[in-house]
């Protein structure tokens, strides 16, 4: 089984939720950017959240389904459509052999996940079957995808061919991922103090919770940067590299904030003004460059209930997608 | 580009003597502060300073941790002083159940690592790096040497001097931040990084580092190895870790080519 990609995409790669244990050699976790949109999409189609999923940005690859595949699009709604037909994002999809899927235009959001039952099931390296781009490792064959690369799937145990209404390119399956909370009002960001908050002066951090900044178009899957206002420490200040984290708002010497993403380096030497909640973390990274945004500081207590109850959520998700796969035309 | 082969690590006697007193460096008892880094993370922090002996104290931690590693516990960063603990919050209220945040148990379960280390694990393996100082690699050498008023001779004397210490390896996979260099030879980096080859030696401040990518660089750039720092399909991928010493020997643009050819037929140094 696999998928081939028939024309490819600007960046799309093929990520999991991450590579660990290996930063003692400088080797950051990576994985997908939005990891709540790729877990969502695992879910639906039976796979488990550590699957592989191919990540996808727009202009998006167009992508040929060679055999009868299960399919699943959450994140970034880029209007996909099968044999000219729209189809839902956040539903299971069963695509008929030797179907092409395109998508047409960006509605929202920046990344896509496409989940295929089965898993991507390409070679991992040191673990995860994330793309390092910078190492060329990882992934498929440590890169984005092209023209006429085949991704290997993993088998399935379904009679997905049963599944399909007769002449159909694809059949949407009768339930839907309800995902609404987690992308609603993502202009509002919540953030726990970095260890160098306290450093800032009293107008920064009063401007860090109170002005817009906009994401500019110099983001990337290593960080965003943020245009506001320029933020100033109370004193200047060296300070000795340590170890960053996916969501870790840094200040620059210019005074603009960089936001530290999935390729983020293992380590940083700024100061650390804030973490952007894990949970929060999927609003922020599909936010537009030019769109705006708040923060608003919590507690730390708070941010890890509002990241275990969405993990929670996952795990019901998935199990019940894949009872709702097991009993579907028993 | 020759692939490097690490020599051979000596056998880690004593690394996990429980409950040994050795939370205290010349009679000074060593402060920390454990803060968290997000709700994924945790900071162990010596205090920030570049300092050999803290740095060997955050190794044994990380050693402690990856060797008897807690629920949940994904992956440790070691920097010059502090260590950055990544764990999985689910995964450990789902197994642990702790009455409290789980970030409250991580942080018991790092204090509890920080108490038991065994005495500082001193087994450190010696590199030998070689590097070609030629001008053409060395692109700031020369304006190193107009700017610091010394010959590109005593520059480079200076930096083949020491015996360095990796604190760590960050930035990319594979760069080694090594300390540190003579008092002579620090300088401020540049203002504007530029691009820079994959092997290239460079300084700054007190620290010198390798590249291991063609990549854009801040350091002022002395030379080049043909030393290859980063192979994916190697085992390991990065032939040092954090602790390890590394050394530099001056070779000529005979012997850098030599050892660049010899990649072709597989050898290694």
């Amino acid at each position: 089984m696999s998928v081939r990609i028939y024309k490819s995409g600007i960046q799309d790669t093929v990520q999991d939720q991450g590579r660990y244990g290996f930063s003692h050699w400088g080797i950051n976790p990576g994985g997908v950017m939005d990891h709540y949109a790729a877990a969502v999409a695992n879910a639906l189609v039976g796979n488990p959240a550590s699957a592989a999923v191919v990540e996808l940005s727009f202009p998006a690859a167009q992508v040929l389904f060679e055999s009868t595949t299960l399919i699943s699009i959450c994140g970034a709604d880029f209007s996909p459509v099968i044999a000219s037909q729209p189809v839902p994002c956040w539903q299971p999809l069963v695509v008929r052999e030797n179907t092409l899927l395109h998508f047409d235009r960006i509605r929202s959001g920046m990344y896509t996940y496409l989940a295929i039952h089965g898993g991507i099931d390409v070679e991992p390296w040191l673990h995860s079957r994330s793309t390092h781009l910078k190492a060329v490792a990882g992934g498929y064959q440590g890169r984005r995808l092209f023209n006429e690369d085949q991704l290997p799937v993993g088998a399935s145990s379904f009679g997905l061919d049963s599944w399909l209404k007769h002449g159909e390119s694809f059949t949407a399956l009768p339930w839907k991922a309800a995902w609404r909370d987690i992308y609603e009002a993502p202009e509002t960001i919540a953030l726990t103090r970095g260890q160098e908050w306290s450093r800032l002066d009293t107008c920064s951090r009063e401007w860090l919770v109170t002005a817009d900044f906009a994401i500019t178009s110099a983001s990337n899957r290593m960080g965003a940067n943020l245009a506001g206002p320029e933020l100033r420490l109370e004193h200047p200040y060296e300070m000795l590299s340590t170890g960053v984290t996916a969501g870790t708002l840094q200040l620059l010497p210019g005074g603009q904030l960089i936001a530290l993403l999935a390729d983020h380096q293992t380590t940083g030497g700024y100061p650390r003004v804030g973490h952007i909640h894990t949970a929060q973390l999927p609003a922020f990274v599909q936010a537009r460059p030019g769109q705006t945004i708040r923060f608003r500081l919590t507690d730390p207590d708070e941010a890890e209930t509002v990241l275990l109850e969405q993990q929670k959520d996952l795990a019901l998700l998935n199990r019940n997608c894949t009872e709702h796969l097991l009993n579907w035309k028993k | 580009m020759i692939f490097y082969k690490p020599p051979p690590q000596r056998p880690i006697y004593g690394l996990l003597a429980l409950f040994a007193e050795k939370r205290n460096l010349n009679g000074l008892k060593l402060n920390y502060t454990i803060y968290p880094s997000g709700e994924r993370a945790i900071c162990f922090d010596l205090g920030a300073r570049m300092d050999p002996e803290l740095n060997q104290q955050i190794r044994s931690l990380y050693n402690r941790l990856t060797i008897q590693p807690f629920t949940g516990f994904q992956d440790a960063v070691m920097a010059y002083s502090s260590l950055t603990v990544y764990y999985d919050p689910y995964h450990i209220y789902m197994k642990e159940k702790p009455s409290g945040s789980v970030k409250d148990w991580v942080s018991r379960k790092l204090l509890e690592a920080w108490e038991t280390i065994g005495d500082r694990e001193t087994t450190k393996t010696l590199h030998k790096i070689p590097v070609c100082y030629d001008p053409e690699w060395g692109m700031d050498l020369e304006n190193l040497a107009l700017t610091l008023h010394r010959s590109v001779e005593d520059l480079i004397q200076w930096h083949s001097a020491p015996v360095y210490r990796i604190y760590m390896i960050g930035f990319q996979p594979g760069f080694p931040y090594m300390g540190e260099t003579p008092e002579a030879l620090q300088v401020a980096r540049k203002t504007k990084p530029v691009p820079v080859k994959a092997g290239s030696v460079g300084i700054a401040g007190r620290q010198t580092g390798i590249y291991p990518f063609d990549s854009p660089g801040g350091w002022h750039i002395i030379g080049r190895t043909p030393v290859c720092l980063f192979d994916a399909a190697g085992n390991p991928p990065v032939p040092f870790r954090p602790g390890d010493e590394v050394c530099f020997y001056s070779i000529s643009r005979e012997q850098f080519d030599q050892l660049n050819q010899e990649r072709h037929v597989g050898s290694h140094i």
